[in-house]
Order: structure tokens, then C-alpha cells, then sequence
């Protein structure tokens, strides 16, 4: 079953058409990759998958709905969560607060209750619930240890692990993820591996927007080339890693 | 994470002192009127309602955004309630929480255009929105009386005790703005509170997982706009009339300098900065001669802050509290 579907895309900005025409599918439960060099537009398609950028011409269905010109957390909300490729984390909140946060979408929470607090029998249940879900993903990325150290602490692996644990509390069907093993060394890179191995057995379908090829060729099922903006080549990282058109596109310039 | 293991071991003893320490403030505060000159117990009083300006204006600056509204809206909170009270009759502790919801529901009206900007620009364009409100109260005599504002606004009635006596006022207000920093706190320490720090920091990721950051900053506003109304309320009942002139940027401008001077990252930490420099104002004024240069050594002491305190008073207040903790546990 095809999970997220990206019909025909084109994202034009005042003149400049970063991608044109671009058409995915991913399936369900697979890791997929989107490779392509320096200004291929990986990122403008992930902010678009997001809902960061609005496509120029073009449809992005996701679990069956059409999510084209949603907001992000509307997206979020409806299971396509995305982690950044900028060391993004709220800074001086700890660990266990980053993954409270994380559980807002199963535990949000109005004004109203959050003042009564425990004299609200709904808040204090969503505490809970909150709470263990952010102890069960702690432990799951093997960060519990680090519970209540400030986020900006951490080292890069760590941070990095943390980023993908608050995605996987928000409970995510899709997990988007852009450059997860940038600035990472080989240990941390396979570390990360295995991570997201492990996410994706717990039912996640992955989409990774990478550089670092190595790591994506070993851990991908399949990739998708971008170059120029247009679909260069798709297939499994064997196959990908023999295409000429993709060769000549990283080596650049060398077609015929 | 020292304080949270501390915490634990001692859960027993710390929510003693904890009580211990909230009772001796709380003496502290209802005997300290007594000690004064009337001049003095005025100024306290509007220390206390001040209390709740900076400290609702902070719920608004933990989203990240600063705005130099806050003040119109306690003005839209003294408006409503001066005008409720004075040309309808309503009682006094009816206007009170209406003129929070009048402050709210201007808010709100401003949340849609507001928060389509952030950062330097939300700063200005919430400037203009609250410049335009007040030009409404200067232009518009016949409801808002122009200038000179509204005159004769009664005192709040309960069983007979004079309100114009500064310390029964002083009462009231301690117990209304008593209640609603209470409030503000439970909001800060809850997961709404902890979502709001979180847009802050990252308002980006925050969307990734699904939080709306701009209905939790309109929220924000809203919420700190309500209690600035109350506090509104509180300040012109006090002084039985008011004027467009109260509002205007200058006592903004000194709110800012509170926040800034006392720091905003904890909750008393405004609070610290609007006591310790309006103190300092009143020991400046005792002085003859020092009256035209207020304003600058105002502006002296924020230049100081920034540079050799950036996280404000507060981390100065941090050391000795930190260190009378550990003397109180040993550790």
C-alpha cells in the first residue's frame, strides 16, 4: 500500500523552478531514501512533504488524504512528522521535557485544565499518559540515562537521537527525515542506523533526504535521485549505485 | 537535576520550609503597609498591581514574542471597568473580571493581524495597534472623555470597609493579585506552559510535532492580556480617574526595563526587577537635585544589565538562594 504519494510536483520561487514535475511514491513500512547533489531540491521537496512550502502545481496525498497546502502541525497531526537536519532542540528544556513536549498531539492540553492541574481528573490523566509514552521512548533510544540534562548538553550523537525520539512521540505512521547523519562520525552514523532500523520495526515508514551516500546506500530499500529539480532515477541503492545518469550527475558534467 | 534529586530525598522537609518561607513573606507583605509613610503605602500599592503587569506581560515573552502593547491593554482594562462602573452603576467586583475580559477580547481581535509578523516586526506593529487604541481614547470625547480621561470612579464596596483607606486597598489588592499570580504560575508549570517555552525555542519544530504555534501565542496573549486587564481595574479604582497619558509608551518603556533589569527566564524574576528599581527611583527622588536625570540613570542601569547581567537580577538572586538551600539540607 502506498503510504505518501507525491503527484507531479512543481515548486516554482519568483521564476527559479526548483523542482519540476516530481512524482514519488513510497510504500508502506519501507525505508526510502532521496538522494541527489548540492541543489537538486531535496529539501525544497521535504519542506513541501511538510508543509513548510507550499507546492506551485501539484497534489501530495498522504495515508489517502490530500494534504497539499495544509499547515504543518495539521500534517503532524494527521502522522507525517519531520526532523531537521539543524541541530534543532529547545535548548535549555531537559530530555524528559523535550519528549513531554513531543506527546502533545496524544496529550494537549487547554488552558483551563492546565490552571486546575491535579484537581483536573482529564489533565492529570493526560499527564500520565504523557509521561509514560516519554519514559517509553526514552528508553527505546537509550537516552533515559540522560533524563535531566538540558538538551544543549548533549553531545551530537545524543542530540541527534533526541531530535528523532520527540518525532516518535508524536506517534508518526511516516517519519520524514532530513540529513540525520550530517557532521556525524562513523560510530554515531551506525548508531543513527540502527535507530531508525529500529524505528521502522516498530510499523514506521521512513523517507530520509540525505548526503552521507554510504550510510544511505546501506541502509535504504530504496532510493529516489534527484537532480535539477526532475527525477533522475529510482530503483534499489544496487541498481542506483550503477546508473551512468546518476554517476555523471554526481560527478557532474561528464554526459555525453 | 541536583534540585530534582534533592527534592526527592527531602520531599518531607522541603515542602516544610517551602510553607515556612511562604508564610514569612506572606507576613512580611501584610505588615509592611504599617511601617509606612501614606505616600509610601501608595507607591506600594501600585508596586503590588505592577506585580501583575510584569508578570502576565512575561507569560507573553516565554512564546518568544515582545510587544510594547501590554500597557494599552491594561488601559483597555481600566477604560472598561471606569466606564462600566461610572456611567452604568455596575459594582466594582463585577468591572474587575470584565475589564480582564475586555483586555482579553481586544486581544484577541489583534491576534489574527499580529501574529502574521514576529519578532522586531510583531514589536512594532503591536506599538502601532496600541498607539491607534489610545489615539481612539484622546480623539473620542464623548465616551472616553479625551485627555483628560474619566474622573470620580468609585471605590470597591464590601461590607462597609473603606477602600480609600491605603491599607485596606493594599489588602484587596494583594489578595486579587495574590490569586491570579498563583494562576499565572500553575500555567507556567503546566504542559501549556512547557509547549509555550518550547515555540520559543524552536517555533519550527514545535510545528513538526503537531503544535499549532500560532494559536499557542495567540492563547498566550490573550491569557496575559486578561490579567493585565485586571490589573487595569485594580490601578484606577486606586486613583479615581484616569487618562490616555498612563498608557503611553514611557510607563511601557519602564515595564520593559523591569522585565529586562530583573529578569525573564524565572517567574520572580520580573517581580525582583520592578522592586529593586522602584525602590531605587523612590531613594533617587529622596535625593534633591536628581530629579531630571531619572530617566537617565534609568536608561544607565539597563545599559549595565545588559552587558554585565544578561539574565538579569535573578541570576544574582540565584547564588545565595541555591546556597541557603544547600545549608538548609546539607548537601
Amino acid at each position: 500500500m502506498k503510504i505518501l504519494e507525491v503527484n507531479n510536483l512543481t515548486k516554482q520561487f519568483s521564476g527559479l523552478t526548483a523542482l519540476n514535475d516530481v512524482s514519488i511514491s513510497v510504500e508502506e513500512g519501507e525505508i526510502r531514501g532521496l538522494i541527489g547533489p548540492n541543489g537538486a531540491g531535496k529539501s525544497t521537496l521535504f519542506k513541501n512533504i511538510a508543509g513548510f512550502q507550499d507546492p506551485t502545481i501539484g497534489e501530495i496525498v498522504f495515508d489517502g488524504q490530500n494534504i497539499t497546502g495544509k499547515k504543518p502541525h495539521d500534517i503532524a497531526s494527521m502522522g507525517a512528522v519531520s526532523t531537521f537536519q539543524e541541530c534543532t532542540l529547545f535548548e535549555d528544556l531537559t530530555v524528559l521535557e523535550h519528549l513531554l513536549v513531543g506527546c502533545h498531539i496524544r496529550a494537549k492540553a487547554n488552558i483551563f485544565e492546565s490552571i486546575l492541574g491535579g484537581f483536573s481528573n482529564k489533565y492529570t490523566k493526560k499527564q500520565v499518559q504523557a509521561m509514560d509514552r516519554a519514559l517509553e521512548v526514552m528508553d527505546f533510544v537509550g537516552l533515559s540515562e540522560r533524563q535531566d540534562q538540558q538538551a544543549s548538553a548533549l553531545p551530537l550523537g545524543s542530540q541527534r537521537a533526541l531530535s528523532i525520539a520527540i518525532a516518535v512521540c508524536a506517534n508518526p505512521k511516516v517519519l520524514l527525515m532530513d540529513e540525520p547523519f550530517a557532521g556525524m562520525n562513523i560510530e554515531e552514523t551506525m548508531q543513527m542506523v540502527k535507530l531508525t532500523r529500529k524505528i521502522r520495526d516498530t510499523g514506521v515508514t521512513i523517507l530520509i533526504v540525505e548526503h552521507d551516500m554510504k550510510a544511505v546506500m546501506e541502509l535504504c530499500e530504496s532510493l529516489s535521485v534527484l537532480n535539477f529539480g526532475t527525477l533522475l532515477a529510482e530503483g534499489l541503492p544496487g541498481e542506483i549505485r550503477q546508473n551512468e545518469e546518476v554517476i555523471n550527475a554526481y560527478l557532474g558534467g561528464l554526459k555525453k | 537535576m541536583n534540585t530534582t534529586q534533592t527534592t526527592n530525598v527531602n520531599s518531607n522537609s522541603s515542602i516544610l520550609y517551602r510553607w515556612l518561607a511562604i508564610i514569612v513573606v506572606l507576613a512580611a507583605l501584610l505588615s509592611l503597609p504599617y511601617g509606612l509613610r501614606y505616600q509610601h503605602q501608595d507607591l506600594l500599592i501600585f508596586l503590588v498591581i505592577n506585580f501583575l503587569v510584569v508578570v502576565s506581560y512575561r507569560l507573553m515573552t516565554l512564546t518568544g514574542e515582545w510587544s510594547l502593547i501590554h500597557l494599552v491593554i491594561v488601559g483597555v482594562g481600566a477604560y472598561s471597568s471606569a466606564m462600566l462602573t461610572k456611567f452604568l452603576g455596575l459594582s466594582f467586583w463585577l468591572a474587575l473580571p470584565i475589564g480582564g475580559l475586555g483586555g482579553a477580547m481586544v486581544a484577541a481581535m489583534l491576534c489574527y493581524p499580529l501574529f502574521r509578523t514576529s519578532q522586531f516586526y510583531f514589536l512594532i506593529g503591536s506599538f502601532a495597534a496600541g498607539e491607534s487604541i489610545r489615539l481612539l481614547w484622546i480623539y473620542d470625547i464623548g465616551t472616553f472623555g479625551g485627555t483628560s480621561g474619566i474622573h470620580g470612579l468609585p471605590l470597591p464596596e464590601l461590607f462597609g470597609i473603606d477602600f480609600g483607606e491605603a491599607i485596606n486597598y493594599y489588602y484587596l489588592v494583594l489578595v486579587v493579585v495574590g490569586i491570579c499570580l498563583a494562576l499565572l504560575y500553575r500555567l507556567e508549570k503546566s504542559r501549556v506552559g512547557l509547549t509555550l517555552r518550547a515555540i520559543h525555542w524552536q517555533p519550527k519544530l514545535a510545528e513538526s510535532i503537531g503544535v499549532n504555534a500560532w494559536g499557542y501565542r495567540s492563547a498566550a496573549f490573550i491569557v496575559a492580556s486578561f490579567f493585565a486587564g485586571v490589573a487595569g481595574v485594580l490601578k484606577v479604582h486606586y486613583l479615581g480617574n484616569l487618562n490616555p497619558h498612563q498608557f503611553d509608551i514611557t510607563p511601557m518603556v519602564f515595564v520593559l526595563i523591569w522585565v529586562i533589569v530583573g529578569g525573564y527566564r524565572t517567574f520572580y524574576g520580573p517581580i525582583l526587577g520592578a522592586v529593586v528599581l522602584v525602590v531605587f527611583d523612590e531613594v533617587l527622588r529622596s535625593f534633591q537635585g536628581f530629579e531630571d536625570i531619572r530617566p537617565a540613570i534609568y536608561g544607565f542601569i539597563l545599559i549595565l544589565s545588559i552587558l554585565y547581567l544578561p539574565d538579569g537580577l535573578e541570576s544574582l538572586a540565584k547564588k545565595p538562594i541555591d546556597y541557603v538551600y544547600k545549608w538548609l539540607f546539607n548537601k
